[in-house]
């Protein structure tokens, strides 16, 4: 079979989604409020937002910047946290038994309930965005660099025992690099994530100019303009998309070398 | 002369001393000196790589004694006086070739000038001076473990511990690799101890075979190697070669039925 070029790929899905959305519309009679037509949404980026203001878009493009500044910082947090953890935790082995089922424990605890209590702890400051998007973030970084520095086969261990190499060596010249390919299978799902923790996390912060108070608001318009709300998920989503595929141009450039033959 | 490698009652026993599981090495003596090429032969499971790992101080010996160049065992490895060698070449695939080669040195703390240099005449050594900016998956294995030779060799060690190295490498490969082998233990003037399952492997690289039989792990023979150098293919074909092989094969028979009676 002839390869399909990554691109047409890309919009061959969009184009097949395009359809079935358009099609489910069309067989169950569903009307406006339920989902309304794609050029509906499309065209509403261009219309006002409220009357006599700015374009959708340029108001949803304002709100994305600023729940971007807060997922990335935490994005950078808790992938920062997560590697130091996973490190520890691989060298180790009393601290990865002793801590690692309440990292595990902090996932299971929903972030909704969370988010309100870092709100309070951090006082209704912007703080609490980053902070609640590296929550989200620092987990799979954790488990997936503590999986990582353990991969390296055991005689490339014995190798840099035989050369006397100090720990630090061993982490640096060997565990690190082998851990990469997991790390960024951590970071790719910790960009994502790191954004529903921005949007998640203004909400009870009473913060109005990200993407949740976009949401919030629209949310609260839905009857008479349905389609603002699906533009403004619409636009989380490219935020979501747009940290990802930067991770995986990252990953491209840093892993460019490594060819797992297994 | 002072020996490179001294094994005086060593003993290694697996599993915790109140219930010891396997004897893996029982009552070794054994005295390797300086520029010698000894092969350790012998089935799986006698212990033949534990021995080696013993030398090295990758294992700990369970009692007796282990002295490399007259000092503990550990002392060497921490002085850094042995290069190893594994079956699989376990080169760094985020390496190029010659990064992989100035790995100990880099570890070492070479400065970087005499890095390049010093990597750049091991690749010269084993043949692979035009790779060097190749990544290890670009090169075959018999290449691959010509760079891993190169690795073990780039600080000069005094000792080279090799551990089936071309176990996974074809007949022809192998044969390469073996003269290549003697090629650069004459040039290097290093000590080689080698463990191998192959009786003409073992045969035509050394001056002298160790022949060991399992369960316990034990040295049941040693057979010095009298041919003559420079060894080469013909070597192969040579009568003594033969003999040789002959009797190194029903040393290691020999051991087997000690076992069984």
């Amino acid at each position: 079979m002839r390869r399909v070029p990554p691109a047409l790929a890309v919009i061959l899905v969009i184009v097949a989604l395009a359809v079935t959305w358009e099609l489910v519309k069309l067989i169950f009679n569903l009307d406006k409020r339920t989902l309304p037509h794609l050029w509906e949404i499309a065209a509403a980026f261009a219309e006002p937002s409220r009357r006599n203001g700015p374009p959708l878009i340029n108001v949803l493009i304002e709100a994305a910047l600023y729940t971007l500044r807060g997922a990335l910082l935490g994005f950078f947090i808790g992938a920062a946290l997560g590697f130091v953890l996973g490190t520890l935790f691989a060298h180790f082995p009393l601290l990865e038994r002793s801590l690692v089922p309440y990292v595990v424990a902090s996932q299971t605890v929903p972030i909704l309930a969370i988010a309100p209590m870092v709100v309070i702890w951090l006082r209704g400051s912007w703080w609490s965005v980053p902070v609640i998007a590296a929550y989200l973030t620092f987990f799979p970084v954790t488990i997936n660099t503590l999986r990582g520095m353990r991969s390296p086969d055991p005689r490339a261990v014995e190798l840099m025992r035989s050369y006397a190499a100090s720990t630090w060596q061993t982490l640096w010249k060997l565990r690190f690099p082998s851990a990469l390919p997991a790390i960024f299978t951590a970071l790719k799902i910790a960009a994502t994530s790191s954004v529903v923790g921005a949007i998640i996390a203004e909400l009870p912060s009473g913060i109005q100019q990200g993407l949740g108070g976009a949401i919030l608001n629209f949310n609260q318009y839905y009857i008479t303009g349905p389609e603002r709300l699906w533009a403004a998920i619409a636009m989380a989503a490219l935020v979501g998309i747009l940290l990802f595929v930067t991770v995986s141009a990252v990953e491209r450039i840093v892993l460019r070398n490594i060819v797992r033959s297994a | 002369m002072q020996p490179v490698v001294s094994l005086k009652n060593v003993n290694k026993i697996f599993g915790p001393a109140s219930r010891p599981t396997t004897v893996a090495l029982k009552d070794i003596n054994l005295e390797i000196g300086p520029r010698e090429f000894v092969s350790l032969i012998g089935p799986s499971g006698c212990g033949k790589s534990t021995l080696l790992r013993t030398i090295g101080d990758l294992i700990e010996a369970s009692s007796g004694e282990v002295t490399v160049n007259g000092k503990s065992a550990h002392q060497a490895r921490i002085n850094r006086e042995y290069g190893m060698v594994f079956q699989a070449p376990v080169l760094f695939e985020w390496r190029t070739v010659l990064k992989n080669v100035e790995l100990p040195l880099e570890i070492m703390g070479v400065p970087k000038a005499e890095r390049t240099q010093r990597g750049r005449a091991m690749l010269k050594l084993v043949e692979l001076q035009n790779f060097e900016r190749h990544y290890p998956w670009q090169l075959s294995g018999g290449m691959q473990q010509r760079v891993a030779i190169a690795r073990a060799l780039a600080f000069r060690p005094e000792l080279l511990l090799m551990d089936e190295p071309f176990g996974a490498l074809d007949e022809i490969t192998r044969e390469r690799m073996n003269a290549e082998l003697l090629r650069i233990w004459q040039e290097t003037q290093t000590t080689v101890v080698f463990v191998t399952h192959s009786i003409p492997e073992a045969v035509f690289l050394s001056t002298r075979v160790v022949v060991m039989s399992a369960r316990p792990g034990r040295i049941s023979d040693i057979i010095p190697i009298d041919l003559p150098y420079p060894r080469n293919v013909e070597t192969r074909e040579h009568p003594r070669f033969f003999e040789l092989v002959t009797i190194v094969r029903e040393a290691l028979r020999k051991g087997e039925e000690m076992r069984e009676s």
